[in-house]
């Protein structure tokens, strides 16, 4: 009884995933096939935030610099020393968890406001940095040659594949937040949240919880970064670093639901959707980030455990269903 | 032949200029109920908290099974074996009064598999008479719950040496009646502990033992009838209008 509940935590989430990675082989059109990417891209980002941001408490206000320097070593070993697509993921997640083990030791000392504060400042400095590096290609950054993708089967089949690995780790991000949430590992990390002296009055060992939290946050956006720029055919450093859309990943983290398993995976696909009809509307097209802080704003002050948290709450026989 | 489980020797801590423990020293051995009482501000809770790693003290040692642990931090303390409750209850709110037991069992000191952990939290919850409320967020539960709760976190990391802090503040006096009774089923089962309190019929009925805090300093250490009838201690409780007079005419001067 208790199994099949606490099964149906994962199955739910994934569902959604594999109706996402379906939708366009059915629809048959390229347009949604970019559409349902990017919602991809947005439920493995939000997912892997959640475990840093929903399950630990910590606020990491630009984890996006997680996904800029996956990207920029995928692409820079893809395109300058001619490394294959998988490798250079793997590359680009392992230097996300290396870069995110080395700064977890040095800022996830601070707490609240101050940590948030921290990862900003991180990401802006990683942002200067890159700009100045010439190697890979400086403020102009780097193109991928074309040819690059005859060795997939051609540029098409490249963006096809490219759409079912999004979709593979999106579905591994969701199996790896469930992973965590039912561990004792992710007990851990709820300890931390809810009170970490507490927590460590009880004996969790927290700088070492926080920063494999923070590692794993990390991994997957490294991967993906890496994967979305051999989509996209170039990198640039504000393409790869930008914190308006690491803001936007948090609204979505609380729009779903932090610290659940199915919010981030419907913040995502909710908050894809808004911006979708935003962007295209006359009225808000040239505002749609304002309308993302307002959204955030009312979720804080209304729903601050988000959509999933608001039905947890409110029919609490849902929670064991509601990972 | 007892053993000691835990000897502070001559520990000293300040706060700036405040002087919250001076050349605290006494020996606990297995086993015992040691209650820790004074006034408010005498640094009973400062105590606790240079004995489970919070602080360190700026003088003196603490050893806890043998093994010098002065500074030590809080989750080696408690993988050590020692276990505490917070005057200011600490629940894991937004988590099931279970799964904050299991946190007690999992990262305790039998580092205990989560399976295993969640037996361990339903046995502890049955002693503590918080079955019924397993499945409670920890936030919904009252003051008294909570202190129960905090209790059952402590107990099911299975510690050699307990720490109560105020367990017994703010409850009735049936409430008061079953915690009592919970202690000294405790020690039973072998755990040594050291209760703060200011329910003083209850901590005298209990404690093998007194220690006597004051400002800081050890006034008092004895059986609960030589405490009893300790006139340092009555003063310190009652205080002596005399010198307060005096202590407030040098405050001015």
């Amino acid at each position: 009884m208790k199994n099949w509940r606490n099964i149906l935590g994962l199955v739910l989430p994934l569902l959604v995933v594999a109706a996402l990675a379906l939708w366009p082989v059915f629809s048959g059109k390229a347009v949604d096939q970019e559409t349902a990417f990017t919602i991809l891209k947005a439920v493995a980002l939000a997912s892997s935030l959640n475990i840093i941001l929903g399950y630990t408490g910590y606020v990491s206000f630009g984890h996006i610099v997680f996904f800029g320097v996956g990207g920029y070593t995928g692409f820079y070993l893809m395109s300058q020393q001619g490394w294959s697509i998988w490798p250079a993921m793997a590359a680009g997640g392992a230097m996300s968890g290396l870069i995110a083990f080395l700064l977890g030791k040095a800022i996830l000392r601070l707490r609240g406001a101050y940590f948030a504060l921290a990862t900003i400042g991180v990401n802006q400095a990683m942002l200067a940095l890159v700009g100045n590096l010439d190697f890979i290609g400086g403020p102009i950054g780097m193109n991928l040659n074309f040819k690059v993708y005859k060795e997939y089967g051609g540029a098409q089949e490249a963006l096809q594949m490219a759409f079912y690995i999004m979709a593979g780790i999106a579905l591994l991000s969701v199996i790896v937040s469930y992973a965590v949430r039912t561990s004792k590992f992710g007990l851990g990390l709820l300890a931390i949240r809810e009170d970490e002296d507490a927590a460590e009055v009880m004996g969790v060992v927290a700088p070492n919880a926080k920063t494999w939290a923070y590692v794993l946050s990390a991994i997957i956006p490294g991967i993906v970064g890496a994967l979305f720029f051999f989509k996209n055919g170039n990198i640039e450093p504000h393409d790869a670093f930008p914190l308006h859309t690491s803001i936007e990943f948090i609204v979505m983290v609380m729009l779903g639901g932090q610290g659940t398993v199915l919010g981030p995976v419907l913040g995502a696909v909710g908050y894809q959707g808004i911006r979708g009809y935003l962007l295209t509307s006359p009225i808000f097209k040239n505002i749609q980030l304002a309308v993302a802080g307002v959204l955030l704003l009312l979720i804080v002050l209304f729903i601050p455990f988000g959509v999933v948290g608001w039905i947890r709450n409110r029919f609490p026989q849902t929670r064991r269903v509601l990972q | 032949m007892t053993s000691l489980i835990l000897q502070v020797e001559g520990v000293t801590k300040r706060f700036g200029g405040l002087q919250a423990l001076t050349d605290v020293t006494f020996d606990l051995p297995e086993r015992q109920i040691l209650g820790l009482i004074g006034p408010n501000g005498a640094g009973k809770t400062t105590l606790f908290n240079v004995i489970n790693g919070v602080y360190t003290p700026n003088e003196g040692r603490v050893i806890f099974k043998g093994e010098d642990v002065t500074g030590s931090k809080t989750y080696d303390m408690a993988h050590r074996g020692l276990a505490r409750t917070h005057q200011i209850v600490k629940p894991l709110n937004d988590l099931s009064v279970r799964e904050n037991v299991m946190v007690g069992a999992c990262f305790g000191r039998e580092n205990h598999k989560l399976h295993k952990a969640g037996g361990i939290a339903d046995e502890v919850l049955e002693f503590v008479g918080l079955a019924e409320r397993a499945d409670q967020l920890a936030s919904s539960l009252n003051v008294a719950q909570k202190k129960r709760l905090e209790m059952a976190r402590a107990l099911a990391a299975r510690p050699y040496l307990l720490l109560l802090d105020e367990v017994l503040a703010g409850l009735n006096p049936s409430e008061i009646a079953e915690m009592v009774e919970t202690v000294q089923r405790i020690r039973d089962q072998g755990v040594t502990i050291i209760m703060i309190e200011h329910v003083m019929h209850a901590v005298m009925n209990v404690s093998d033992r007194m220690i006597v805090l004051d400002f800081g300093q050890q006034i008092a250490e004895g059986t609960p009838e030589e405490i009893q009838n300790n006139p340092k201690v009555v003063e310190a409780y009652l205080g002596d209008p005399e010198l307060a007079d005096k202590l407030m005419r040098q405050a001015d001067e």
